[in-house]
């Protein structure tokens, strides 16, 4: 290069300071273009500058490389740096709109997450089960078990020493109309939090999750074992089934979700734990969110039909074909190129 | 993830993670440190807390106004969502951040480089029930009941503060959300070009002898840049005065623009040395001429 220039009495001029003036106006274009982006969206970015912006990035990144093999200027490289990560994240990092996103979920997403799950979902299923048998086998041998199973707040009236006429007007009472909606917005948020418990709590080695799961099912159990022998067995089982079916099913896969993180934790196989953790976590979640959108339904379906349906053929004709409904949802083939949930 | 250490670098802080781009460009990311997370969180739950008190206050005063019970659902909804949805939809957004994150330049990205997927951020933000939310639920009732004792307290606490300080147990700072949902948390701060350190306003009038220039390298250089650009009067006069004596150079009363120029010249000889190859970290470093 410049061989005369000495350190010597001459002007002197360091790689930087040449470097600078031939690139610095294409680095403050993009950093503009880049702070526009951040600051409001890419929606705020004429056309020929979003035409640019590729090639702005990779000109600041082979600038990057120069500088750091050239130039000892440190404020340079860490402009440099900082501009290219910027820039990067913009152009790499940047998440596909919130429309195309939520398509993807319902129409892939989902329910190939939910197919990916099936055999923690058949283990969690084969929990509740057993939970309910077993709470309904221990309360019809001692009744005080019902109360440290359910608890009174829960119970509401309905335990062993209530009457015939008390229980059937659980079933069938109608309630006060304007609280329904409140009453489903109480039970959803509610419900879909005990969801994402259950979920988070999979990242303990599935324990608490499995604990959760059956606990869930005997409390179903117990309250059987309360109605079963009063006679009132067929509608209580409609009165659940309403919404139950969508209800017990959101909870299952929120449970089988928690179980793939737990066992993908204990027993990575050929991964490592953290990328199998990264793994189970996405597809996980995705079932999770899933879980959170049926308890909503189901909230609805209990806040509000099942208050004004009080007749048991409805009730279970509407909690089977909500069960058909989203079997079928879930576990149809479809043609999709895509692999597992993403 | 799993990248060697970058080489050793005497300012190399831990924080510093190799990234390389689909371009082949180390970006060497750094990633926020744990101060910089908990101040962010703490202006985060801070605002939440705030949203929540002013939308009940609201919702509580048109509710005795109207008495519609929408207004209950509406809170009910309102209050599941923003604790679900604040940190998720914020950080699903185009900037990656929480306006939490954004004040201190945080950013959520993916650990691989690629897009950050719904789900992550799902999972990212559901494990906060975990770490934070049961525990201090836990607490909460069984306070609100009276029947929180030493041993409840002490757990609850335990168990938050095994979740909390879980970014301080790994190297790269992660949550146990992070962890599952494969990202992590990067400083993204907009610098503005520094000016120039070697643009001399007229001739040097200074010249400095090889030996004089052969007392340091990389290293020592950046630290002087550091210094020139904090433009401390007394740290610049400490450091002159160093180099003079160790040149055995005069003091000639403007320090800075002794400092300025032996800058330049160090740098010139320092980067005709990097042209052919000749690299000189520090001033331990082998002077090869």
């Amino acid at each position: 290069m410049t061989a005369s220039v000495s350190p010597v009495a001459q002007p002197v001029l360091v790689n930087a300071s040449r470097f600078r003036a031939a690139h610095a106006a294409e680095w403050e274009r993009l950093d503009a273009i880049v702070r526009r982006i951040e600051r409001r969206s890419i929606r705020a970015v004429p056309q020929d500058d979003l035409l640019a912006l590729p090639l702005l990035y990779r000109t600041a990144l082979s600038s990057l490389s120069v500088a750091r093999e050239t130039s000892l200027d440190r404020a340079l490289i860490d402009y440099l740096e900082q501009l290219c990560t910027r820039a990067y994240f913009q152009l790499y990092g940047v998440q596909t709109s919130a429309w195309t996103q939520l398509r993807r979920f319902f129409v892939q997403g989902w329910p190939a997450a939910v197919q990916s799950l099936w055999r923690e979902t058949l283990v969690s299923f084969l929990l509740t089960v057993a939970g309910v048998v077993v709470g309904y086998l221990i309360v019809r041998g001692d009744a005080a078990w019902f109360f440290a199973i359910v608890g009174d707040s829960m119970a509401g009236g309905r335990d062993p020493s209530a009457s015939v006429e008390t229980l059937r007007k659980t079933l069938y009472a109608p309630q006060q109309q304007n609280m329904l909606a409140t009453f489903a917005a109480y039970l959803f948020t509610h419900n879909a939090q005990i969801a994402i418990f259950s979920f988070a709590l999979g990242f303990a080695f599935a324990v608490p999750t499995a604990l959760l799961i059956t606990y869930n099912g005997m409390m179903l159990g117990a309250f059987l074992a309360v109605f079963v022998p009063k006679g009132l067995g067929f509608g209580f089982v409609g009165w659940i089934m309403i919404h139950g079916t969508t209800e017990l099913f959101a909870i299952i896969l929120s449970g089988a979700a928690g179980f793939r993180i737990g066992t993908a934790i204990a027993f990575p196989g050929r991964r490592t734990r953290g990328d199998a953790a990264v793994a189970a976590g996405q597809t996980g979640a995705v079932a999770m969110a899933g879980a959170v959108v049926m308890l909503l339904v189901a909230g609805l379906l209990e806040g509000i039909g099942r208050q004004v349906l009080t007749d048991d053929f409805t009730r279970y004709a509407i909690g089977t074909a909500m069960l058909i409904g989203w079997l079928l949802y879930f576990y149809l083939p479809r043609k999709s190129d895509a692999p597992a949930a993403s | 993830m799993r990248q060697p250490r970058p080489e050793a670098r005497p300012e190399a802080d831990g924080l510093r993670r190799s990234f390389i781009t689909p371009e082949g460009v180390d970006l060497r990311l750094t990633l926020g440190s744990a101060g910089t997370r908990a101040a962010a969180f703490l202006i985060d739950a801070i605002a939440v807390v705030a949203v929540l008190v002013v939308a009940t206050i609201v919702i509580f005063t048109l509710f005795f106004s109207v008495h519609a019970p929408a207004l209950a659902i509406v809170w009910m909804i309102g209050f599941f969502v923003l604790r679900n949805g604040w940190f998720t939809l914020f950080e699903m957004g185009g900037r990656g951040a929480t306006p939490g994150k954004r004040i201190m330049g945080l950013r959520v990205v993916a650990r691989d480089g690629a897009r950050l997927s719904g789900g992550a951020l799902i999972v990212r933000n559901a494990m906060r029930e975990v770490e934070l939310f049961l525990p201090l639920t836990f607490l909460g009732t069984q306070a609100a009941e009276g029947t929180a004792d030493t041993f409840v307290t002490l757990f609850s606490l335990g168990w938050s503060g095994i979740f909390l300080l879980f970014p301080l147990f790994n190297r790269d700072r992660l949550r146990v959300g992070d962890l599952l949902a494969g990202t992590w948390v990067v400083r993204t701060v907009g610098v503005t070009l520094g000016s120039e350190l070697a643009v001399p306003e007229a001739r040097p009038r200074r010249s400095f002898s090889d030996a004089a220039l052969s007392l340091y390298g990389e290293y020592e250089l950046q630290t002087l840049e550091d210094v020139l650009r904090a433009g401390q009067r007394d740290s610049i006069a400490t450091v002159a005065a160093t180099i003079r004596r160790k040149a055995n150079l005069t003091d000639d009363g403007d320090d800075l623009g002794f400092l300025t120029e032996y800058y330049a010249a160090l740098c010139v000889r320092l980067e005709r040395g990097l042209l052919v190859g000749r690299r000189r970290l520090d001033k331990f470093a082998d002077a090869k001429r």
